[in-house]
């Protein structure tokens, strides 16, 4: 048992030595690092925001909306296709995730179902799935009904798109590495380290920027519509930043979607304003919707609120324009953020903020590591003194352990956060137990009189099925605290699940190769343990 | 000589002190769930919903005005709470109705108040955590306890006998449970990341308990005439200078944490110092005397444990 064959000791060398060398960055600052040759290891520790502050949100996307939004899109296309079809209808609604429409002529039906398949794309797969199913009911009604699958792609990529959408916004605030990563089917986390405030943050990624042109309704009746009423085809709608409604035309001129870019500019009175551009089909959309409409009044409308109801005094023909209203230079300019990112396919709800302001997480890691740095002190120390040169190996190994477990976080990307190093506190508790375990062993055998290099294998080869035994249910909880855990849980979890394996290598493994070493070297005729 | 915190060769008679343990353990256990019953725990953001900010003054506030400064504002009814040291305080709003702005609107209304009366003040930390993601973090948070819990009872059951598993899950219960009945006693903040804790504290007893169980298999097999009573004696007493040693390792190391560590792990590392020296008495006192009164039988388990031993002997 102590006998080690060389291509082990040069296996546990080499182990130790590259959890070693992936944890080197981590003792050098940043800059140095990043000047180093390519083939060494650059990974450092990413530390979580509890360390060095920021701010963690977490957003939940309404995926109701995502049907609404996918049923309301799809009225359109049913009437151009129904015109196209040359089928006469009429009753063409959306209500309850479904929409339907009445063929009013009988013999049309079967054409009107057959242009109206057509409409439904396949999901792929093999199941042969498409996203919406078309039935017909009462004889002359046409259902659509969106198949289960078929909402599931669509939050789906709704979600991934979102994930695009708010990288683009934050990346224009210019902080650095923000962590954008879904989580579940219907969630977010936003994490940007070193930002204090996030309330501008939160104004970015919590809008959703749809931007529309409507036409005013200037047939409304003002008293009727101050109780929230319009007339058919026209809707109600409050403005952004003064008290009272708008009456607007339900059909929009023109959308968001067709922007090709938004920039931060002023008016013809020098007041902050956000200037917009078209790509070719909108401009063109845009000049035949202005021409028709000179001389009327239109709402410029963001997120259904009106910014503001400007006349069309000429047709705007260059597909460029300026949207005024009583702006800062900062809500402008964040307009042309959030105009140039495009707009979030799904509204998203901040159902979870934890912001850390740097002082914390400075004072935080700071303690934290003096913390942990007497506590490994103070338990060496007991290691020393109660064992001896037995003692000494349990504290070499300990350092070993520390390093290691540094190294392959470092490697593996993972964050250190808090309660990982309280994690790292339990490890190391797990590794001196360990090597408290063999020496208690070591010990007793001597006791029963055995001889040293006896004691010293009967001891190690006792206490590693005891180690191994207490170490598998370790891992067993570290793992379901890794799965069904959350935020803090987790971080402990990594770190534990990590130290446990090194643990068990550092101060079973190593330090039984460090006392064989030591024994076929001095061969001692007592043992002081 | 090296120094020996046990002396060698130990003999305690645990066994013959069960009685006096096992009403010890139930009376500590059912004063625990008095105390949760009666007291509750103080739940963090985390598992109620709500909005905390952690606010540091340059001086001391006199509380009361706090508090009935803080009310005034409209937001809803406030808790205060002294964190780490009486000049940091966390301020625990409800969440408000509405949506994020509405948040945003009384965070701010709630800075730029205190910001004139205090002046100095900063604002370390804010947490703002919603009514349905709190539920999902105390589903998730007792889902984990749970789980781990029935994992290690099928573990030891398997590695061991059905008598060492239940022995087992009864003495974590009382570890689980006397932790939780501090946190109700002490109203410390109970959040995430004391579950954490409650979940290593598990792991830890457990370790301790495998250790004795183990050695208690192993004099099973080497002593077949003896009596069960003495080999848990026996059992418990060779494991003693171990159990000590680790259990003091883990004290020094976890007092560091607390006396040294930042604040925001007070609550978590209280939590493991107490979850250490509870676990360690049940281990040595509770559940290995609990195997006799299971009617463990030394024959039955020699037939057992080889089995398990050979099943380890071929899994290497």
């Amino acid at each position: 048992m102590l006998d080690f064959p060389p291509w082990k000791v040069w296996l546990i060398t080499l182990t130790a030595g590259i959890g070693v060398l992936f944890a080197v960055p981590n003792f050098f600052p940043e800059d140095m690092v990043k000047s180093w040759p390519s083939s060494l290891p650059h990974n450092q520790l990413s530390l979580g925001l509890d360390l060095r502050g920021g701010s963690h949100l977490m957003l939940e996307a309404a995926t109701v909306d995502v049907r609404k939004t996918k049923i309301e899109a799809l009225e359109d296309s049913v009437r151009t296709e129904l015109r196209d079809a040359k089928v006469a209808f009429s009753d063409l609604s959306t209500a309850g995730g479904r929409l339907s429409v009445i063929i009013t002529d009988a013999t049309a039906l079967d054409r009107g179902v057959e242009a109206l398949r057509k409409l439904s794309q396949p999901l792929g797969g093999l199941t042969g799935q498409r996203d919406f199913d078309v039935n017909v009911v009462d004889g002359n009604r046409i259902v659509i009904v969106e198949s289960d699958a078929g909402v599931a792609k669509a939050v789906n990529d709704a979600m991934a798109q979102a994930v695009e959408v708010i990288r683009k916004r934050i990346d224009e605030l210019g902080t650095r590495e923000p962590t954008i990563v879904r989580q579940g089917d219907n969630r977010i986390v936003v994490q940007v380290p070193g930002l204090q405030d996030p309330a501008k943050l939160k104004a970015l990624i919590g809008k959703t920027a749809k931007l529309e042109f409507k036409l005013v309704d200037t047939q409304a009746d003002p008293a009727l519509a101050a109780q929230g009423r319009a007339p058919a085809g026209s809707q109600v709608l409050p403005f952004a930043d003064q008290p009272g409604v708008i009456v607007v035309k339900r059909r929009a001129l023109i959308t968001g979607d067709q922007l090709t870019g938004a920039q931060l500019s002023s008016d013809q009175n020098g007041q902050p304003a956000t200037s917009f551009a078209f790509d070719s089909a909108g401009s063109r959309r845009f000049a035949k919707a202005t021409q028709e409409n000179v001389g009327k009044p239109f709402a410029i409308i963001l997120d259904n609120k009106v910014i503001s109801a400007p006349n069309i005094n000429e047709p705007i023909l260059g597909g460029s324009g300026i949207i005024s209203g009583s702006f800062t230079t900062e809500s402008a300019n964040n307009l042309a953020i959030l105009l140039r990112s495009g707009k979030l396919p799904v509204e998203l709800k901040v159902v979870e903020e934890r912001t850390v302001g740097p002082d914390l997480g400075a004072d935080s890691i700071r303690a934290g590591a003096i913390a942990a740095g007497v506590a490994v002190l103070a338990v060496s120390l007991l290691m020393i003194v109660t064992y001896g040169r037995f003692g000494i190996y349990s504290v070499m190994a300990l350092v070993l352990n520390v390093v290691m477990i540094l190294g392959i976080m470092s490697l593996g990307g993972f964050t250190l956060t808090l309660p990982g190093i309280a994690g790292l506190v339990l490890t190391i508790g797990a590794a001196v137990d360990a090597n408290v375990l063999i020496n208690e062993r070591i010990r007793e055998e001597q006791r029963k009189g055995r001889g040293v290099v006896q004691s010293v294998e009967v001891g190690f080869r006792d206490a590693t099925r005891t180690i191994w035994d207490a170490n598998s249910l370790n891992i067993i909880v570290a793992v379901i605290m890794f799965i069904f855990g959350s935020g803090p849980i987790k971080g402990f979890a990594v770190v534990l699940s990590i130290g446990i394996a090194t643990s068990v290598f550092t101060a079973v493994t190593v330090v039984r190769l460090m006392v064989a070493t030591w024994l076929r070297a001095r061969r001692p005729a007592v043992l002081a343990i | 000589m090296n120094l020996k915190l046990v002396p060698d060769n130990t003999n305690i008679g645990f066994v013959r002190m069960r009685f006096v343990a096992f009403a010890l353990t139930v009376l500590l256990t059912l004063g625990s769930i008095a105390l949760l019953a009666t007291r509750g725990l103080n739940l963090g953001v985390d598992f109620v919903g709500g909005l905390t900010m952690e606010t540091q003054f340059v001086q001391a506030p006199p509380l009361d005005r706090l508090r009935s400064e803080v009310n005034s504002l409209n937001v809803g009814q406030s808790a205060l709470q002294e964190f780490g040291n009486n000049r940091t305080i966390l301020i625990r709003l409800p969440l408000p109705e509405g949506d994020q702005a509405a948040v945003q609107r009384v965070v701010a209304k709630v800075q730029t108040d205190l910001k004139a009366k205090y002046p100095g003040v900063s604002f370390r930390r804010t947490e703002s955590v919603s009514g349905k993601v709190s539920d999902e973090l105390i589903r998730k948070g007792a889902l984990a306890v749970v789980l781990a819990m029935g994992a290690v009872a099928l573990f030891t059951w398997f590695r061991f006998e059905w008598h060492f598993g239940v022995s087992t899950v009864a003495a974590l219960v009382h570890d689980v449970m006397v932790t939780m009945g501090f946190f109700a006693l002490t109203q410390l903040e109970f959040d995430l990341n004391v579950v954490a804790a409650v979940l290593t504290i598990i792991g830890y007893s457990l370790n301790d308990k495998v250790v004795i169980d183990d050695r208690i298999r192993e004099n099973l097999r080497k002593y077949r005439s003896m009596d069960i009573g003495q080999i848990i004696d026996l059992s418990v007493n060779e494991t003693l200078p171990r159990t000590v040693m680790t259990s003091l390792a883990m004290i020094v190391a976890l007092t560091a944490m607390l006396l040294l560590g930042p604040n925001v792990i007070f609550g978590f590392t209280a939590a493991m110092l107490l979850g250490i020296v509870v676990g360690t008495y049940s281990s040595i006192f509770v559940s290995s005397s609990l195997l006799i009164s299971l009617g463990v039988k030394a024959r039955a388990a020699v037939v057992e444990t080889k089995g398990g031993a050979e099943r380890v002997v071929r899994a290497k």
